[in-house]
């Protein structure tokens, strides 16, 4: 069964009463102070995001992180040599609050450290899909209470970064089998880690064969295609798509370059400036995660990736015996997605349920 | 494989200090641009008696002729007329949905009269939680047609309430934000307004309703909302028509002694309605409708229908599986039904079919019967025919005998005549 993508047009499709003459004012009434009321509300509630780092370690997600954010968010894990590479993938979250120029913002990052790192990866992304549904659950046991709260708190994963690292050929099987099962669950956008090890004719060649590969499996990340909502956006939204994905490079040293203090990496034949759109494009992603697409990347996790799931889980409820294999909608659970097939989920769940019992 | 995540020991929330300008601080624009693509609802519910300057007002409020034709005294009970427009100002878009009570307090038994205005809410609530209680919902372009305001109109009797005010106030009061309004308030004289105003602000006290209070917990807007509050009910006049005053046209009532200038704060409410209810709360409005008053009905309507958040043995139940068991028993319940329909439908089938067969016997026999009688009938007439044809017969030879007996006379007559004559002829010789 996959989870059908609903398009959130607003305006196309919004059923209009039998008469919706449109009236010009002849005056001033004063509508457009709704905006400043909204502003208001949002300004005294905050705001919320929740990011995910995904990639094999050694490729720069908490140096990325911490160059996103301009904050020491994690401790850069770079010179830990002594720490053995973890055997099960456990992800380690991890909030704060940021306030600029008013604005406050919850945010929350999540990291997978030991994705990929072991011989054998096959299902490593299972932990994450985990995490992610689990959060969709959560959300969803808030919302379906009687007495439910005014401002249910969102867990949920807006967006996930996964840093592809910069072979120069193309996406490997990993790459793939994580990209296809997560654009499905998550907004998902893929950066090219690590990307001053390539010349700029190798980033654009790299970045060419990862187009096509994503194009030619019908994997769809951020901004999807199908979300466009009117010309405006589908503009705007392929020339990002035609740069995805982003050759990044993070930094959070600062050094002087004439007679400027910028961020980054220095190396013996050069300082590579991380905020200068002609050594990398860092400030590409930057500005779509943060400036201009933060609110859209939490529309379309709500709007569409959580009525998926929702609508799964509501659906499946219904085919699933009762019994011991009941599996129930209490908040202790925290397993395995729920993909087709019932009676696995239903075995898993109650591993889960008696694993959470210990930790 | 399980799924740990590891947090920091204590879950309080480290605020962290930015070392260079990040970006965020363009979200409220971000969600103030998705907000405005998709543009506003806004639903206001106009109560009060026909006539008392319900439509004028509306169209004092937003500036527009909104077409409506006055309503008549006749209605037979109270309905609700709901009327939607589009608004545009500058770039932001407003669909307003006015909600008209039409025959309000016209009827000589008033008794029932907030009851369709209840009915209407509490439609406008059930249709919101069906789209969000459905399985593939989209709720993101539902059109929200939930009442957000509702304007109570009170007479200028300059007295005060009267108790049909206040039992649709007490009954709509834990509905929708009630915000009472004194209409054509360019009836009562100053000094009398002030004491109507506390009178009926006291009687509103003193039954328990609860009116819609202006937030002022945000400053920015704390301040103006505590001094318009002291100021309710409004007291508004409504004017569409435009009089000179000064070197400019404004919205006025022109009467022989004076001109009651609509946007005059000395002479009427006006203005502190349209700050409050479009200018500073609208989106409060919109708020405390849907997290107060929805959740409320939401909350009333899933305990009617069985659902708990906790069974007693405090495990928490599941809004699922009460779904779940309520929709087995519905559907056991229909089958149950279903088979007593089939059941009676067989019954039915049978009865008609033995009638029938009667009918059918009951037909046969009547044919028999018909078929013998005419059978009867039948051979009567071919008997009477026989007769009839022995008698015409018997008539024929009858008639022959006498015809040849006639026939013998007559030759015998002739011959006797004959020789008679001849006689006589024998004799004149």
């Amino acid at each position: 069964m996959e989870p059908m993508r609903q398009s959130p047009s607003p305006c196309s499709s919004r059923p209009s009463s039998p008469r919706t003459p449109p009236y010009e004012t002849l005056g001033y009434v004063g509508i457009d102070a709704v905006l400043d009321q909204l502003k208001i509300k949002a300004m005294k509630m905050g705001f919320e995001f929740n990011i995910m780092v995904v990639g094999q370690s050694g490729l720069g997600k908490s140096t990325m992180v911490n160059t996103l954010f301009k904050s020491k968010i994690w401790k850069s894990t770079a010179l830990d040599l002594e720490r053995p590479i973890p055997q099960t993938l456990k992800l380690q979250s991890v909030t704060h609050i940021i306030e600029e120029k008013g604005v406050k913002l919850k945010l929350t990052v999540t990291d997978t450290p030991g994705f990929g790192d072991q011989i054998n990866n096959d299902k490593c992304w299972d932990p994450i899909l985990g995490y992610i549904n689990q959060q969709y659950e959560q959300y969803l046991q808030e919302e379906i209470l009687i007495t439910r709260q005014r401002h249910i708190p969102d867990t949920r994963v807006h967006c996930c970064v996964y840093f592809v690292p910069p072979t120069g050929h193309c996406l490997r099987p990993l790459d793939i089998e994580f990209l296809q099962r997560l654009s499905q669950t998550v907004n998902v956008v893929p950066v090219i880690a690590r990307a001053d090890s390539l010349t700029i004719e190798e980033r654009e060649s790299f970045r060419r064969r990862i187009q096509h590969n994503l194009r030619t499996l019908c994997i769809e990340v951020y901004p999807q295609k199908c979300f466009d909502e009117d010309i405006n956006d589908r503009i705007l939204n392929s020339k990002i798509r035609d740069r995805i994905p982003f050759a990044v490079v993070g930094a959070d040293r600062e050094h002087l370059v004439n007679g400027r203090c910028v961020l980054g990496r220095k190396t013996k034949w050069g300082i590579i400036e991380v905020e200068n759109l002609a050594h990398c494009e860092f400030p590409l992603l930057r500005d779509l995660l943060i400036r201009s697409h933060l609110q859209d990347l939490k529309d379309i996790t709500h709007n569409v990736h959580y009525e998926n799931y929702r609508v799964c889980r509501l659906n499946e409820s219904h085919q699933l015996p009762r019994g011991p294999g009941w599996v129930n909608l209490a908040p202790t659970l925290g397993g395995p997605p729920a993909t087709p097939r019932p009676s696995k989920v239903c075995q898993q769940a109650q591993d889960d349920s008696e694993d959470d019992e210990e930790c | 494989m399980a799924v740990a995540v590891g947090r920091p020991s204590n879950e309080e929330l480290r605020n962290l200090s930015l070392s260079g300008h990040v970006g965020f601080d363009s979200l409220p624009d971000q969600l103030v641009n998705k907000s405005t693509s998709q543009g506003f609802c806004f639903n206001i519910l106009c109560v009060g008696e026909t006539g008392i300057g319900k439509s004028t007002l509306m169209d004092t409020l937003f500036n527009t002729k909104f077409e409506s034709d006055p309503a008549t005294h006749n209605e037979p009970g109270v309905r609700l007329k709901a009327r939607s427009y589009e608004l545009q100002e500058s770039n932001v878009r407003l669909k307003l949905t006015i909600v008209d009570t039409v025959g309000f307090g016209d009827q000589i038994n008033k008794d029932d009269s907030y009851r369709p205005i209840v009915e209407y809410i509490d439609a406008q609530f059930e249709a919101y939680l069906q789209e969000e209680l459905k399985i593939r919902r989209s709720l993101f372009s539902y059109h929200d047609s939930r009442v957000h305001a509702c304007l109570y109109f009170i007479a200028p009797t300059g007295h005060s309430l009267k108790s049909l005010d206040l039992v649709t106030m007490k009954k709509l009061d834990s509905k929708v934000n009630i915000i009472p309004i004194i209409a054509k308030a360019d009836t009562i004289a100053k000094n009398e307004l002030h004491k109507f105003k506390s009178k009926i602000m006291s009687e509103l006290v003193s039954n328990g309703v609860q009116i819609y209070q202006f937030p002022t917990d945000e400053e920015t807007v704390a301040e103006i909302n505590a001094t318009m509050s002291v100021h309710l009910p409004f007291a508004v006049v409504g004017s569409t028509e435009e009089v000179k005053i000064g070197n400019k046209m404004a919205k006025a009532r022109q009467y022989p002694w004076g001109v009651v200038q609509v946007e005059n704060e000395n002479h009427c409410d006006f203005v502190k309605l349209r700050e409050m209810l479009i200018r500073v709360n609208m989106e409060d409005l919109r708020e405390q409708t849907h997290t107060r008053h929805y959740e409320l009905y939401r909350r009333c309507k899933l305990e009617e229908m069985g659902f708990k958040d906790t069974d007693p043995d405090s495990k928490p139940f599941s809004l699922q599986e009460t779904y779940e068991a309520k929709r087995n028993e519905f559907l056991g319940e229909l089958q149950k039904k279903e088979e007593e329909m089939r059941q009676m439908f067989v019954m039915r089938v049978k009865e008609k079919e033995a009638e029938l067969k009667e009918a059918e016997k009951e037909l046969h026999e009547k044919f028999d019967l018909l078929k013998r009688t005419h059978q009867e009938e039948k051979k009567k007439v071919e008997d009477k025919k026989k007769e009839l044809e022995e008698e015409v017969s018997n008539f024929q030879k009858k008639k022959t005998a006498a015809q040849l007996l006639q026939s013998q006379t007559q030759q015998a007559g002739a011959q006797q005549t004959k020789k008679d004559k001849d006689k006589k002829n024998f004799f004149f010789m």
